[in-house]
């Protein structure tokens, strides 16, 4: 049986609702929330900083650490052991590598940019919520950004490219399924993270980019309003 | 080490006063409940405090009871103070501030009797419910004994059964079965700073003070569980007297649940 209809209805290029907002916690240097369907990622930047210990320290340009945590009670399957597990120090290289190319840290050497995300529910597709959330905090925290980032799962169920895979579609048994995080800067046009991980074809995964490439400048579009809404006065100047 | 902010303080509570304009014996506003806050857990709560704002989330599982409670099911807390949370906080294992946070947290609803652990039983020596409830820090803006012990109370008040066909537990199908809470002890923390009482201090209070009470207090008045923080000691009357400041505030926090 071919897979012809997403649950709740929504279109094949249709993600779930999005809810962005900037400036969430207190005392992080910059802060944001990410929230796609009932996948929610909160980040906090703290930074630049003193980095410990000190053969951490790059003499030339500031260090990005970025740390993925989810919440022990964030799964609807069995609890989540605190702590970092393989998966979630991964996730953590990758986001670091996701964010790594907007930013410029020469002028912070042997400096340390945090960012931590934390997850309290998460439905599939939280890397990229918390690529999201992440790249807003770091714009929040006030660093010099070549652009933002943008980041949504795409993905094959049978013989359909669609976007924002929910758990049912990852976990999809009557077919071929291939689940394909990107992570996009909106602006450059390029790709900062891309994983994959069922069977495709080359030309499956043009269509999967491209999809990905136009719902990556949709979320950018959110993510610019959640920043603006903070920061009214800012004018319009990309 | 916080000399100047110290001297600042006391200087602000001689006029009865505080850094952020409230009286010393007055709470930060709003403070907020919101039970069931995250659906995937079995029972949740969001608290905010002022500024501070945090999560506590229950699992429930099917385990082997202890050797020495057989009919009985149990309770683990954990606290997470996640480094997003506070810029003074660290990725890793949990910090000795995190142990005492669950472990004050875990006295106060353990020795209430809070929970009828028996009605959790489901076959006496081999399986019952446990229930394990995680603190989690979103922001640090100081009591986060206070805000933990509260979410706590109200997470457990929030939990339902997830289905169990005696194998497996389908944590996607929920039963209308509530946990049998019958006590909501709540904690207030009192500190003591030069010879002034204050509750609910912020994060820069907390870095100034002498000495510190936690008193968990049940419905009818009755102390469930204590601790004493700080590098300064206290005498009886100091005791007495942060006992009957905590067991009035606790009746306000009451309503919030």
């Amino acid at each position: 049986m071919a897979y012809t209809k997403r649950i709740e209805g929504r279109g094949f290029d249709e993600t779930r609702p999005i809810e962005a907002k900037v400036g969430v916690i207190k005392r992080a240097d910059g802060s944001a929330m990410f929230k796609i369907g009932n996948t929610w990622a909160y980040a906090a930047v703290y930074g630049p900083r003193n980095l410990h210990p000190k053969f951490l320290q790059d003499p030339s340009r500031g260090v990005l650490r970025c740390n993925y945590n989810m919440m022990p009670f964030s799964s609807y399957n069995d609890r989540v052991r605190p702590g970092a597990s393989r998966r979630s120090k991964e996730i953590s290289m990758v986001t670091q590598k996701a964010l790594l190319p907007v930013l410029n840290l020469d002028d912070f050497p042997n400096s340390v940019v945090d960012v931590f995300i934390e997850l309290p529910l998460t439905e599939a597709g939280s890397r990229c919520a918390g690529i999201c959330a992440a790249s807003m905090a770091l714009a929040d925290a006030g660093l010099e950004m070549k652009d933002l980032v943008s980041a949504v799962s795409v993905g094959r169920v049978d013989d359909k490219i669609l976007v924002d895979l929910d758990y049912s579609e990852e976990a999809y048994e009557d077919g071929p399924v291939a689940d394909i995080p990107v992570a996009m800067m909106p602006n450059l046009g390029k790709i900062t993270l891309l994983q994959m991980d069922g069977e495709v074809s080359r030309e499956m995964i043009a269509e999967a980019l491209e999809k990905a490439r136009k719902v990556c400048g949709d979320i950018y579009e959110v993510q610019k309003a959640a920043l603006k809404d903070k920061y009214p006065q800012m004018g319009n100047n990309e | 080490m916080y000399e100047e902010l110290k001297n600042h303080v006391l200087g602000l509570l001689a006029k009865g006063t505080r850094l952020d304009g409230r009286k010393p014996l007055e709470y930060r506003q709003p403070i907020e409940v919101k039970k069931g806050y995250v659906p995937s857990a079995d029972g949740s709560a969001y608290v905010r405090i002022g500024d501070t704002e945090l999560i506590a989330g229950i699992k429930l599982n099917v385990d082997k009871p202890y050797p020495d409670t057989p009919d009985e099911g149990g309770i683990v807390i954990g606290a997470e103070l996640y480094p997003l949370s506070s810029p003074e906080f660290e990725t890793g294992p949990p910090s000795i501030q995190a142990v005492e946070l669950a472990r004050v947290v875990d006295r106060g609803i353990r020795e209430s009797k809070a929970v009828d652990f028996r009605k959790m039983c489901i076959t006496p020596n081999e399986k019952a419910w446990f229930i394990v409830l995680d603190i989690c820090t979103m922001n640090d803006g100081g009591n986060l004994f206070d805000a933990a012990a509260l979410a706590a109370i109200a997470a457990l008040q929030d939990c339902t059964f997830p289905a169990y066909d005696g194998i497996r537990i389908d944590y996607k199908t929920r039963t209308r079965e509530k946990l049998p809470v019958r006590k909501a002890p709540l904690s207030v923390t009192v500190l003591k700073a030069g010879n002034q009482y204050v509750v609910d201090p912020t994060y820069e209070e907390e870095k100034v003070y002498d000495a510190r009470l936690s008193v968990a207090v049940e419905e009818d008045g009755t102390l469930c569980a204590l601790q004493k923080g700080g590098d300064e000691a206290l005498s009886d009357e100091d005791i007495l007297a942060m006992i009957d400041i905590a067991a009035g505030k606790t009746e306000e926090l009451r309503k919030l649940l």
